[in-house]
């Protein structure tokens, strides 16, 4: 091709340049849409909250509720159970967190945390007898125990069982409205 | 590329198609006259029996899905469908199943191949870039398909590889919600991973196709590892090679058929025939046996993040393999230190696969860090050993090893 030295764009490179950027900001615009597709959509979306009956727990009982199709966790803890929790405060901790930031003033018998294990999602295991080393729960996939808060002490999770957003709507109802990065 | 064939078309019809479409005369070339070193041993039929392993996954999975339904309250009741009421739908489901394991053995050898003989050498490469690209989308594809029947194991497996993406920091959570398409692994996950595991096998096919392109480019390599120096070297590809793959390819698939007609669920885990529960996860959560290296390097690390930089890491390397054996040598029959560590290779991914399966805690764990530093010590030590290690003499051509 021969060289041209001309300083001055002609018609032909303005064309060439408005071409190319008029498809590249088409492809962007239209890849778009393909890729939010696969992004959570309005249905999935709208079942946000989770309304718990607890009037029928026992103490030291755990029960496992659906909240946005994943288990969440309603501890009824025994006193033994809080101030072992409430001990470990000051223990060496992974994922430093006070027992009493982690459960509503007052109601320090409920403990609500996700069942999501913070290492890769499965579902700990808190059946009486295979609650870890540390009576919290055990998570079977890859082996974190966690505490009587819902607290990493052992095991690859790097971070606790995070405390959905809740409130009791009566003493014997609570309702999970939300949970950051779940 | 067609520069192999003697082909001349002989009757009217194929004249004329010869001049429009000269695919006769391509195919003679790449399928019939092809020059083949003459020494290729049993190992080199590991890419005919995957083929034909890929094709049979094809046709089989084909069928499976004018039976499916990829719905999370249907699917798991549509495979017992296929299993119970289906023409033939357990023979066809468990061709598929079992297809994908034996697939997975056919590429393994067909990998331990290569590094063994030093295919991925100069001018080879691309050849096998092209491999480990092929080898990606297979886990790929087998991951997706395995969540498909919708037992515990589908969903927890795909609970916890879609997890590992949210070890990267900041864009880890969306990434993961993305590939969900909501807060769990759910109905939108397995329509989207049907609607892929349905796509990547013809992606696979499409790499084999340029696989097998750049292999015709450079040609077979072969066990003394020394380049096709004349004609006497080879061998037309048919009817020699196409009679001893076939005839490996017969004795593959009597070893696939022992599995599908009496152990069909040999390599099925006992958990996969309960139903999805997003609320109990079992007790031990193990991936499909050709993952469970790789699983075990990512258990392996303490670190959440740098668990599956490793496990990635692990497969990457494989693309730089190339450039990271600085041995001109390609055979490993002719370098007598680097074939030990071969097999001490070979003996890491055996034994992590072995790991891969048991508890993560005590001694497994610890052993799971030994033979990960081995696996990837394996491809430091290439690179040093290569620049020291005095090779045994190569022979001086293909004819004259087979003939002395």
């Amino acid at each position: 091709m021969a060289t041209t030295n001309s300083a001055e764009p002609t018609r032909r490179d303005f064309l060439y340049i408005a071409t190319a950027a008029t498809g590249a900001v088409g492809a962007g615009f239209a890849a778009w849409p393909f890729i939010h597709q696969m992004n959570p959509d309005a249905s999935a979306l709208a079942l946000s909250t989770t309304e718990v009956d607890i009037s029928a727990i026992q103490p030291g009982q755990i029960v496992t509720v659906k909240f946005r199709g994943k288990a969440m966790f309603v501890r009824r803890r025994t006193k033994g159970e809080i101030d072992a929790a409430r001990k470990d405060d000051t223990a060496a901790l992974p994922d430093p967190a006070k027992d009493a930031d982690r459960v509503k003033p007052g109601k320090d018998e409920w403990l609500i945390v996700s069942g999501v294990c913070t290492h890769l999602g499965c579902t700990p295991v808190g059946t009486a007898g295979g609650r870890g080393d540390f009576d919290g729960w055990f998570c079977p996939c890859h082996g974190s125990h966690y505490d009587t808060s819902g607290r990493i002490r052992k095991g690859p999770a790097p971070l606790n069982l995070p405390v959905p957003e809740y409130q009791f709507t009566s003493d014997t109802v609570v309702l999970i409205t939300d949970l950051k990065n779940a | 590329m067609a520069g192999h064939s003697t082909y001349q078309p002989q009757n009217a019809i194929a004249k004329w198609l010869e001049r429009r479409l000269p695919i006769i005369s391509m195919m003679h070339g790449q399928a019939v006259a092809f020059p083949t070193p003459r020494n290729l041993n049993y190992f080199w039929t590991f890419g005919a029996i995957a083929m034909f392993m890929l094709i049979t996954m094809i046709l089989t999975g084909i069928v499976l899905v004018m039976h499916y339904t990829p719905h999370t309250s249907l699917a798991f009741n549509s495979v017992e469908h296929i299993m119970r009421d289906v023409n033939y739908g357990w023979l066809i489901r468990n061709l598929h199943q079992n297809g994908a394991s034996l697939f997975f053995i056919a590429v393994y050898m067909h990998i331990l191949r290569g590094l063994y003989f030093g295919s991925y050498k100069e001018p080879r490469e691309v050849l096998w870039i092209l491999g480990v690209l092929i080898f990606l989308l297979m886990m790929a594809t087998a991951f997706m398909g395995y969540v498909l029947p919708w037992g515990q194991m589908s969903f927890w497996g795909a609970t916890v590889i879609t997890n590992l993406f949210s070890a990267f920091p900041i864009v880890g959570d969306p990434v993961v919600s993305w590939l969900w398409g909501g807060f769990s692994v759910d109905n939108p996950t397995l329509n989207r991973f049907f609607a892929l595991h349905y796509l990547l096998p013809f992606m696979i096919l499409g790499v084999v196709v340029l696989h097998i392109w750049a292999l015709h480019v450079s040609g077979n390599g072969n066990p003394t590892g020394v380049e096709v120096k004349s004609e006497q070297d080879t061998l037309p590809f048919h009817p020699y090679y196409t009679i001893k793959d076939l005839f490996a390819v017969a004795v593959f698939f009597i070893f696939f058929l022992i599995f599908v007609f009496y152990m069909p669920m040999f390599f099925n885990h006992p958990d996969n025939n309960i139903e999805a529960n997003p609320l109990v996860t079992p007790a031990h959560i193990v991936p499909e046996w050709y993952f469970l290296p790789f699983y075990a390097i990512l258990r392996a690390v303490p670190d959440k993040l740098g668990g599956v930089l490793a496990m990635f890491g692990a497969i990457a390397v494989m693309f730089i393999l190339p450039w990271l054996d600085t041995s001109k040598i390609r055979s490993m029959t002719y370098r007598p230190i680097a074939k030990v560590f071969f097999w001490l290779f070979v003996v890491a991914c055996v034994a992590l696969g072995y790991l891969g399966a048991a508890p993560a805690e005590g001694l497994y764990v610890v052993f799971s860090r030994i033979f990960m530093a081995i696996y990837f010590g394996y491809f430091v030590f290439l690179f040093v050993i290569g620049l020291v290690e005095k090779p045994k003499p190569l022979p001086n051509s293909i004819t004259e090893s087979v003939l002395s």
